[in-house]
């Protein structure tokens, strides 16, 4: 999936998620290498399998330090006895404006939601244009007023900016980068290394909105569906299900990647196991419709209203019934558990009664051909 | 999803699972064709459902993964030329040539782009008249009319500027290879249902004849699927060897004749390379001689370009059905759908891929 190609070095795991033991064969060589690390792919944007390892390979060597190593969707760092945590993330999102939201809308959510993960109130944020030559004015006009609009309902404000202009060509109308800050909660730490075995997994509500609405306005792909993009603020939802249980050990929105790649992330840093069970995984109809015609797993393709929720398994029903009780959370569902089974692999209990896993994506999701 | 959860059900597909456990007296060995099978079983654990009632054998119907390497080779070089933009499905993307995949010629500066439709190349060809457009038309007798039908509207629309990579393979002269190896320990074989939807079930009869071997034509979803074993399973224990179509709702005897009748406008019988498999007479399709305007292998003279195969991957094995993807040794190790030695890691359709992807929990690697 590739609505959003951007590389977010605070959302990716430190590894694949699957780690596979290299054993040596006698007379078995590669017979058709690829060149390794030659060039960056799209592939490399997708949030699966190799943008691991470009983070691996290239960021976290050059710039590894104690916080950036933690990986979270935020930085979490100490500052006079508060704790302020700290998110980036730039958007490219093609078209500029889709059902549901825009870039600009997107640009908020987007950074404000990964605060949200951390436990954190967004209160400020950063926005930096790369604007193209010959970009229509009222576009622009157009994003900006959305992006207000959704910072002031989401209760942050916008405080510093910058502005470059490329050359006709070199970017795709317009690209946006944003930065927010947010103040943690006090006494609440949340990580993916936290799940532990006989937790619960929740996500917030409906899977793979925002990544077919986008896809239904490509070029070359149009189709017509009622489905918008679930763009949208998470904090108070956040709030919601932290006022009413201490016992969330890690919270996630799984955008690039759709929550297989949320979920691996989580199981591979905290060393378990998880598993799903194919009924009660959320996905609407029309979505279900167009990723059969597309030929994608709603798996795998990203939201950006939602969240996944690690939770004890005595907290379970509380943390359900606490987002339930929020508009953004009305169709919030326990999806499976923690295991102690088969650990840093996510797998589906179907509806067959047989088992299959759920992989990290390789690269982007391609169509298939028949 | 009307039409589509009938055939996901789980208490109809536990049931018939059932009556295949109950019916089989012995494992039988059954291949099914088509890659978009072997991906639904897989996904659905068919094979854990069934237990050691049936052998699933997988067959070489991935028409990414069979695509020979030369081909590959040949949409890259045509790929890295400036005046060229190569469409193709999007797994054929992923494939490994000789040296790199299209993904890697495209970050190189390719223009590369991948196309759900052949008739989306021709609108891209017309619109674009500096450009000239190629399409890699890669697959069986499903996507040859497709492909049939974007020549014919090239040539009505007077496009010079358009052309097919074409990599047509045929099933049937496959099926036929399989069947007269003496190694060969397949029982009873799932037709593959959307090639049967093109070209009828008339073929496949004549197999079943002079092979004396139950065929049943079937389609995508686990009920399907299902459904069709317990018709070859039945056949096997009765001692019958008959064409059963499983898959009415969309099978027709003769297939569909307009689809036929574009591809036989266009297109003429070959003998093809199989990646990992070798040559096959008269296994693939190639452009008719009036065609010639349309074929990029004569505009930018690529016959020439030729890839030997290495012989260490064991797909031949995999796609023959001699050998399951987990009995390589390779299997999830060196070989991963990342990093694939060979054609059936590469497409979620390949064997190999289908087992990494949805059984590796399974195996202890």
């Amino acid at each position: 999936m590739q609505p959003i190609t951007n590389i977010d070095a605070t959302s990716l795991p430190s590894e694949g998620a699957i780690k596979i033991e290299i054993k040596e064969s006698a007379g078995f060589s590669c017979p058709v290498p690829l060149p390794a690390g030659g060039r960056v792919l799209l592939g490399h944007g997708s949030g699966g399998k190799l943008s691991a390892e470009l983070l691996n390979d290239v960021f976290l060597p050059a710039l590894g330090n104690p916080v950036l190593d933690r990986l979270e969707d935020q930085a979490v760092v100490s500052l006079n006895g508060m704790r302020l945590a700290m998110s980036t993330d730039s958007f490219v999102v093609k078209p500029l404006f889709f059902k549901g939201g825009d870039i600009g809308s997107l640009a908020v959510h987007g950074t404000i939601n990964d605060l949200a993960m951390g436990a954190a109130k967004p209160l400020w944020m950063s926005v930096a244009f790369i604007l193209e030559e010959g970009l229509e004015m009222e576009v622009l006009r157009r994003v900006v007023a959305s992006m207000q609009d959704a910072a002031e309902t989401a209760g942050v404000q916008i405080v510093t900016g910058d502005t470059k202009v490329v050359e006709k060509g070199s970017a795709d109308g317009m690209y946006i980068n944003t930065t927010g800050v947010g103040l943690v909660r006090e006494g609440i730490c949340l990580s993916a290394s936290q799940a532990k075995v006989g937790d619960a997994i929740i996500v917030s509500g409906m899977l793979g909105d925002h990544g077919i609405a986008i896809l239904a306005e490509r070029e070359g792909l149009k189709f017509e569906t009622e489905v918008r993009s679930d763009s949208a603020a998470l904090y108070e939802l956040v709030k919601t299900l932290l006022d009413a249980t201490h016992e969330v050990r890690c919270l996630r929105d799984p955008t690039r990647g759709g929550l297989s790649s949320t979920l691996n992330e989580i199981a591979g840093s905290s060393q378990v196991g998880m598993e799903l069970d194919e009924a009660t995984i959320p996905v609407r109809e029309q979505v279900r419709g167009a990723c059969e015609m597309l030929g994608l797993d709603p798996m795998y393709v990203a939201n950006e209203g939602k969240l996944v929720a690690i939770v004890s398994a005595v907290a379970a029903e509380p943390a359900l019934a606490a987002l339930r009780s929020h508009p953004l959370g009305a169709e919030a569902r326990i999806i499976g558990r923690v295991t102690k089974e088969h650990p840093r692999m996510v797998v589906m209990r179907t509806t067959f009664g047989t088992t299959r896993i759920v992989d990290m994506l390789a690269g982007d999701q391609l169509p298939r051909i028949c | 999803m009307k039409y589509m959860d009938e055939y996901r059900d789980a208490k109809i597909a536990r049931g018939i699972a059932a009556e295949i456990r109950r019916r089989s007296t012995r494992p039988w060995v059954l291949m099914e064709i088509c890659g978009g099978q072997t991906h639904t079983l897989m996904r659905y654990g068919i094979d854990e459902l069934l237990g050691k009632s049936v052998e699933l054998v997988h067959g070489p119907g991935c028409p990414v993964c069979v695509t020979p390497l030369e081909m590959i080779d040949r949409a890259n070089a045509l790929a890295r030329r400036p005046d060229v933009t190569l469409l193709s499905y999007g797994d054929m993307l992923r494939v490994p040539g000789s040296e790199m995949d299209l993904f890697h010629v495209k970050a190189e500066g390719g223009d590369v782009r991948i196309v759900y439709s052949p008739t989306d190349a021709v609108e891209l060809a017309r619109n674009n008249p500096d450009r000239h457009v190629v399409f890699f038309a890669i697959g069986f007798e499903t996507t040859a009319p497709a492909h049939a039908m974007a020549v014919l509207q090239a040539e009505r629309l007077g496009l010079k500027n358009f052309s097919l990579l074409v990599s047509h393979v045929l099933v049937p002269p496959a099926i036929r290879m399989l069947l007269q190896s003496s190694r060969n320990r397949v029982q009873g074989f799932i037709a593959p249902g959307h090639v049967c939807t093109i070209v009828g079930v008339g073929e496949y009869e004549e197999l079943a004849r002079e092979f004396h071997v139950p065929i049943v034509v079937g389609g995508f979803e686990p009920v399907d699927l299902l459904e069709a074993i317990r018709l070859l399973v039945v056949q096997l224990e009765e001692g019958r060897t008959e064409v059963e179509n499983s898959y009415s709702r969309t099978v027709l005897y003769g297939g569909n004749r307009a689809a036929q009748d574009a591809v036989e406008r266009v297109f003429e019988v070959t003998d093809r390379k199989w990646r990992g498999v070798g040559e096959i007479g008269s296994s693939g399709l190639r452009l008719q001689e009036k065609y010639a305007a349309f074929d990029a292998e004569r505009l930018f003279g690529l016959q020439d370009v030729r890839a030997e195969e290495p012989s260490e991957c064991i797909s031949a094995e995999v796609l023959l059905g001699h050998k399951k993807p987990t009995d390589c040794p390779a299997f999830g190790t060196r070989c991963t759908p990342e990093k694939p030695l060979g054609a059936p890691m590469v497409s979620t359709e390949g064997a190999c891929a289908a087992y990494h992807q949805y059984r590796r929990h399974l195996v202890t690697l």
